[in-house]
């Protein structure tokens, strides 16, 4: 996690989260979120060595289900939901290109 | 120069769950598409996820049949990344606190023992189904979600031979465990395959390359020879290996470079709020632990020793769980158990190899070789007939002893009858019959033949043979 000290580098995030940003855009969001980087940063004078890192802030586990078949939507709620469909599939952009 | 490769397998395996890992959409092969969704496997907003108990038991059990150490805490991660197989733009993973960690497997390659060991196992979420048409990909989210274990390797293996075996191997006990049918065509066994190759002696692997996803054996095995091929070659050559992910031709036999863009993933792994983590007990593991089935290694050791079957035929035997068990059942009706395993060994898997059916649909049961193998050690057929009266009963049923009366196939030990053939041997061929008397004990073998062939091979070998000396040495 040092990109909080390099500072953010907001195109690489951008695109990897597939948001279009403009030049001013990035410039932009790179200025605010350098400052929030900056504030969250504050976190670092605390001294957390002695502190056992945690996923959940709630002591609860094993919230588990019975492997149960229960119900599924109607297909046809599904292809409606759907961009677009071809014989019952999903269909989307071409996402590889061999 | 001498070169050494290292291998080392990520290898997915689907497990035998009703249900999806985080959802109760029924785990499905090969139904009409998108009919087991619901909004939490296509990533509808708000929905959340609740872990399938038991693909955790299996997960462990798994662990345990591996000799893992099963994590007393572990945690679920997010893998982000854009992609239409995953509806949520992240996949549900354990990233640093797997189900199971180390582990190992031990396994004979060219007659070498050689032990293989694990990083770790850990549970995640199956991938959507794709399939690419012209300018454009249809998405199947039947298989999205559905309980899959990764179990990786160390990078430890040094052949295609070793990840052959290794493989072939986990396979095995992954059907033995009921964890997993372990189906490639159904994409039940997946591997990811990492190979490098390195001057002997170095200390730190050369660059490895990733073959990715790739579920039959015999292209994971020509990947690998492959790609140590191509890496020995640039590196005698004085060239590098470029860090990267190839994809495998198998009609061309050979691995071709990947776009690059895809190998620069960044998945921004962080813990998955919506689901608390998993504490295991260890009173809990010894419970999965004692619930283990045998496994086909030590099948193989108790049918030598117990059974007394040759090393040979314990390992034929056990190959795959579907045989072990028919012969398991079979002996629940006979002692014979060479026996058994010849008719396994022989008939059984010729008839199943001509007619391209599995064991569990022969018409030959368990029970019914067993009465076979009693008619024949009661002497009441002989071993040929026997092997007729499996194939008849392979072919269209029936009762084995319905069919010999029927068929007419019982010995004949009945000595009125023999003594006739014997007599009819005796006066048609009088040299063998000087021949024996004057002390060619041999010659007693020819008159034998000819009262099996006077018998259509229906009498009593034994019983022929006692009377062709009571009435030669008489």
């Amino acid at each position: 996690m040092t990109e909080a000290k390099e500072g953010m580098d907001v195109g690489y995030v951008a695109n990897l989260a597939r948001i279009e940003l403009t030049e001013e855009e990035t410039a932009l969001f790179q200025g605010q979120l350098d400052q929030v980087l900056h504030y969250v940063e504050q976190l670092d004078e605390l001294d957390v060595s002695e502190v056992e890192p945690t996923a959940h802030a709630f002591p609860v586990f094993n919230v588990f289900r019975k492997d149960e078949v229960g119900q599924s939507l109607d297909h046809a709620v599904i292809i409606a939901n759907a961009p677009a469909a071809t014989e019952g599939e999903i269909r989307v952009p071409k996402i590889i290109d061999q | 120069m001498k070169y050494e490769a290292t291998i080392g397998l990520e290898t997915h395996i689907m497990q035998k769950t009703q249900t999806k890992m985080f959802c109760a959409c029924r785990y499905e092969y090969g139904a009409e598409p998108n009919i087991h969704v619901c909004p939490v496997c296509l990533g509808y907003p708000g929905a959340l996820p609740v872990m399938n108990e038991k693909a955790i038991e299996l997960c462990c059990k798994a662990g345990l049949l591996l000799d893992c150490k099963i994590n007393p805490y572990s945690k679920w991660d997010r893998k982000n990344y854009f992609y239409p197989d995953m509806a949520k733009n992240y996949q549900i993973t354990q990233a640093d606190e797997p189900l199971c960690l180390g582990g190992h497997l031990t396994v004979e390659v060219d007659g070498e023992t050689k032990t293989f060991t694990l990083e770790r196992i850990h549970q995640e979420e199956n991938a959507a189904k794709n399939t690419h048409v012209a300018g454009a990909s249809l998405v199947d989210y039947n298989r999205a979600g559905t309980a899959l274990m990764e179990i990786v390797s160390n990078p430890c293996m040094h052949s295609a031979a070793d990840a052959l075996a290794y493989l072939t191997a986990l396979k095995q006990i992954m059907e033995y465990g009921g964890i997993s049918d372990c189906n490639p065509e159904k994409g039940q066994i997946r591997s990811d395959v990492n190979v490098s190759v390195r001057p002997v002696g170095q200390k730190e692997l050369g660059s490895k390359v990733e073959i990715k996803n790739m579920n039959s054996f015999a292209f994971i095995q020509q990947a690998i020879e492959y790609e140590i091929d191509r890496q020995t070659e640039l590196l005698e050559n004085g060239g590098s290996v470029v860090q990267e992910t190839r994809g495998f031709d198998s009609e061309r036999g050979e691995t071709f470079s990947q776009r690059t863009k895809e190998n620069a993933h960044d998945y921004r792994y962080f813990p998955e709020p919506d689901l608390m983590p998993v504490k295991i007990s260890a009173e809990q593991v010894e419970q999965w632990r004692s619930e283990l089935p045998e496994l086909p290694a030590q099948r193989r050791v108790r049918y030598v020793s117990e059974l007394g079957l040759p090393e040979y035929d314990a390992g034929v035997l056990t190959a795959d769980k579907a045989t072990s068990d028919w012969f398991e059942l079979a002996m629940q009706h006979t002692q014979n158990a060479k026996a058994v395993s010849n008719f396994i060994m022989g008939e059984m898997m010729r008839l199943l190899s001509e007619k391209e059916i599995p064991i569990s649909e022969s018409k030959v049961t368990p029970e019914k070789l067993a009465g076979i193998i009693a008619l024949i050690d009661a002497k009441t057929i002989s071993t040929g007939a026997g092997k007729q009266v499996f194939e008849i009963v392979f072919n269209d049923g029936g009762d084995p002893k319905a069919i010999v009366e029927e068929k007419g196939l019982a010995q004949v030990s009945d000595d009125s009858a023999l003594e006739d053939w014997a007599d009819e041997a005796i006066a048609a061929n009088p040299k063998p019959v000087e021949e024996y008397k004057a002390g060619n004990a041999a010659s007693i073998n020819f008159l034998m033949g000819q009262v099996m062939k006077a018998s259509r091979g229906k009498a009593n070998p034994g019983a022929v043979m006692q009377m062709l000396k009571q009435k030669l040495d008489g």
